[in-house]
């Protein structure tokens, strides 16, 4: 470690300003930061002093999505050997999985990094943590079979069209992970969707159809069972499938204050009304399908966990957040439903409501005004 | 001033040549100030179209600045919109026919945006604030100027969605089969009018960077 410092600050003032390298600079602040914990600090003004800093929220929240990555991995495994009628052991599913996704991940850190890193070095700015969620979400909301050369144009458009024209993390509008998964979806349909996608290399007799999928098209015998799709024993994206590790790591997320409970509340909420309100009109047979059951099929709970609570992207009030988690559930379920274009209506309303968000927060403060000024004025009346 | 009226300025002199090239680049209508965008998005999924259109709207802008020119002391300022409505609209009209009468087929893909041109912002905002000001002769080149430097963002933008969403340059296949064998897909957002959008922002994007006089601030 002592080396290693010593190294670093040996190196250090070729990168300052007047040095060989300055134009690197922030190339080897990133690695240092990376490397040691930044002490640079604030020393005067009304700070509160916290360890909690934007690596930590960004690292806790990979933390958070660690062991649906891993259970999406097996479950890859699990679902290919499955279409052949063969049953190995957790081992093998797991390493067939790793396979799969491994080049997933290192394609979006690879792309998604070199693209902050240019941005960085070309604006003279510091390298931002911020991707390294960025690059953990994609891989776990595309299906296993996406060709790479496609996922690496998805990540490079959303890095930089969703995120560093407005002026990089922080200051995007859109979800840069579904940024990245929109363009997939819009862009290459044929690898996005449809029944052939979900499964790994698998056999082609063999119905890869997720339960959406199935749902949309009115199929509802070998419906997989509620207890399959909870704990996620169904074909889909590699980390959406299973709600029951979702949901704790949103008990992570939630018991280190990183997440907010009110927009996954409030997202829970407003799906499950909106089931309500198809089962109270049941005009078919998917609008009969329970509410509860929306929550624990396709990317609903991993979208209310790990999308939605996105804190650049979300409303930052606290009503706000009600409005725009509850808007999310129900505009989720409103196009699951209705349109048979879009089996998924999780990506499309919570970028939706990305858009609204500002809104939404402007709504709330100019209310609060109002309402404010009201009490103002009848306490000078009286 | 006085004394330039007097003398004949040569007919392409430094002046003129301006008009006809800057709106190439430092005053380009769709980049720079920002007009005719939704044509720009409609008619641009493919090469031929977008360079029809181009074509179609030099014409009308050409000709239509050169007659509000020499009407341009007898309008009567209060209905001075009417009269530009009218003598755009008459081109425009004649356009269509010449479309429709020698590329049917493109005629048909551009629909409805050739008789749009009537509304086309680039029109009526040259002929406001070029031609009821200016000579004929440089309003003529003025309208051709802004007609080429709309028509080369159009190509330019059709050029990459062609290319990109269809694999075709003018309607030849310029992305080999083998490449498709290999596994290449055509970008099907290409096709759709928010990449039109996208691409017309690079494009800005590109042009701010070297040209940092055009940066707002």
């Amino acid at each position: 470690m002592k080396a290693l410092r010593k190294f670093l600050d040996k190196q250090k003032p070729h990168f300052q300003p007047g040095g060989k390298f300055e134009k690197l600079q922030s190339t080897f602040e990133g690695f240092e930061s990376f490397l040691f914990v930044s002490n640079t600090v604030t020393h005067s003004g009304a700070h509160i002093r916290d360890a909690i800093d934007m690596k930590r929220t960004m690292i806790f929240v990979v933390i958070g999505v660690i062991p649906t990555l891993l259970f999406g991995m097996w479950n890859v495994g699990y679902q290919h050997f499955l279409s052949f009628g063969q049953h190995p052991d957790i081992l093998t599913n797991f390493l067939y999985g790793l396979g799969k996704v491994l080049p997933i991940i290192i394609v979006s850190y690879g792309v998604g990094l070199g693209i902050e890193f240019l941005f960085a070095q070309i604006r003279h700015h510091e390298i931002n943590e911020g991707y390294l969620v960025t690059g953990i979400l994609i891989p776990l909301i595309v299906p296993p079979e996406i060709p790479l050369w496609e996922l690496a144009i998805a990540v490079a458009f959303a890095v930089i069209f969703g995120k560093e024209v407005f002026g990089g993390t922080g200051m995007n509008v859109f979800n840069p992970a579904l940024t990245a998964r929109a363009f997939l979806f819009f862009a290459y349909p044929g690898n996005m969707s449809g029944e052939k996608v979900w499964i790994a290399d698998k056999l082609d007799s063999f119905s890869g159809a997720t339960p959406l999928g199935q749902a949309l098209v009115g199929n509802f015998h070998n419906f997989p069972t509620p207890h399959e799709m909870f704990f996620g024993f169904i074909p889909g994206s590699v980390g959406e499938t299973s709600t029951f590790l979702i949901l704790i790591g949103a008990l992570f997320l939630l018991i280190t204050g990183i997440a907010s409970w009110r927009i996954m509340l409030s997202v829970f909420a407003g799906g499950l009304v909106m089931g309500l309100l198809f089962n109270l009109w049941g005009a078919n047979q998917y609008m009969e399908l329970p509410a509860w059951e929306h929550m624990i099929m396709g990317g609903f709970a991993f979208g209310a966990v790990f999308m939605a609570t996105d804190p650049v992207t979300s409303a930052q009030t606290a009503k706000g957040k009600y409005y725009y988690g509850f808007l999310i559930g129900m505009m989720a379920i409103l196009i699951r439903v209705f349109n048979p274009a879009y089996p998924e209506g999780m990506m499309l309303a919570i970028l939706l409501m990305n858009v609204f968000a500002p809104l939404i927060d402007h709504i709330v403060v100019k209310s609060n005004i109002k309402k404010r000024l009201k009490r103002a004025k009848l306490m000078l009346a009286e | 001033m006085s004394t330039e009226k007097t003398e004949r300025e040569a007919i392409f002199s430094p002046k003129n040549i301006k008009l006809l090239t800057g709106p190439l680049n430092m005053s380009n209508p769709i980049t720079v100030q920002i007009l005719g965008i939704c044509s720009a998005l409609a008619v641009t999924v493919k090469m031929k179209p977008a360079i029809v259109m181009a074509l179609a709207l030099m014409v009308v802008t050409a000709f239509s600045n050169l007659v509000i020119s020499f009407l341009r002391n007898g309008i009567p300022p209060r209905i001075r919109i009417i009269v530009q409505l009218v003598v755009v609209a008459t081109l425009v009209i004649l356009v269509d026919q010449l479309l429709k009468a020698f590329v049917f087929d493109v005629s048909k893909q551009l629909s409805v945006y050739v008789g749009l041109i009537i509304t086309n912002c680039i029109i009526m905002g040259r002929l406001e604030a070029f031609a009821m000001a200016n000579k004929p002769w440089p309003a003529f080149l003025d309208g051709i100027g802004n007609g080429m430097g709309y028509g080369l963002i159009l190509i330019i933008v059709a050029f990459f969605r062609e290319l990109l969403g269809s694999g075709t340059l003018l309607g030849f296949q310029v992305i080999p089969q083998s490449l498709y064998n290999a596994g290449y897909v055509n970008n099907g957002m290409m096709i759709l009018p928010p990449m039109a959008l996208i691409t017309i922002g690079v494009i800005i994007w590109v042009q701010r960077y070297y040209n940092r006089s055009l940066i707002e601030k």
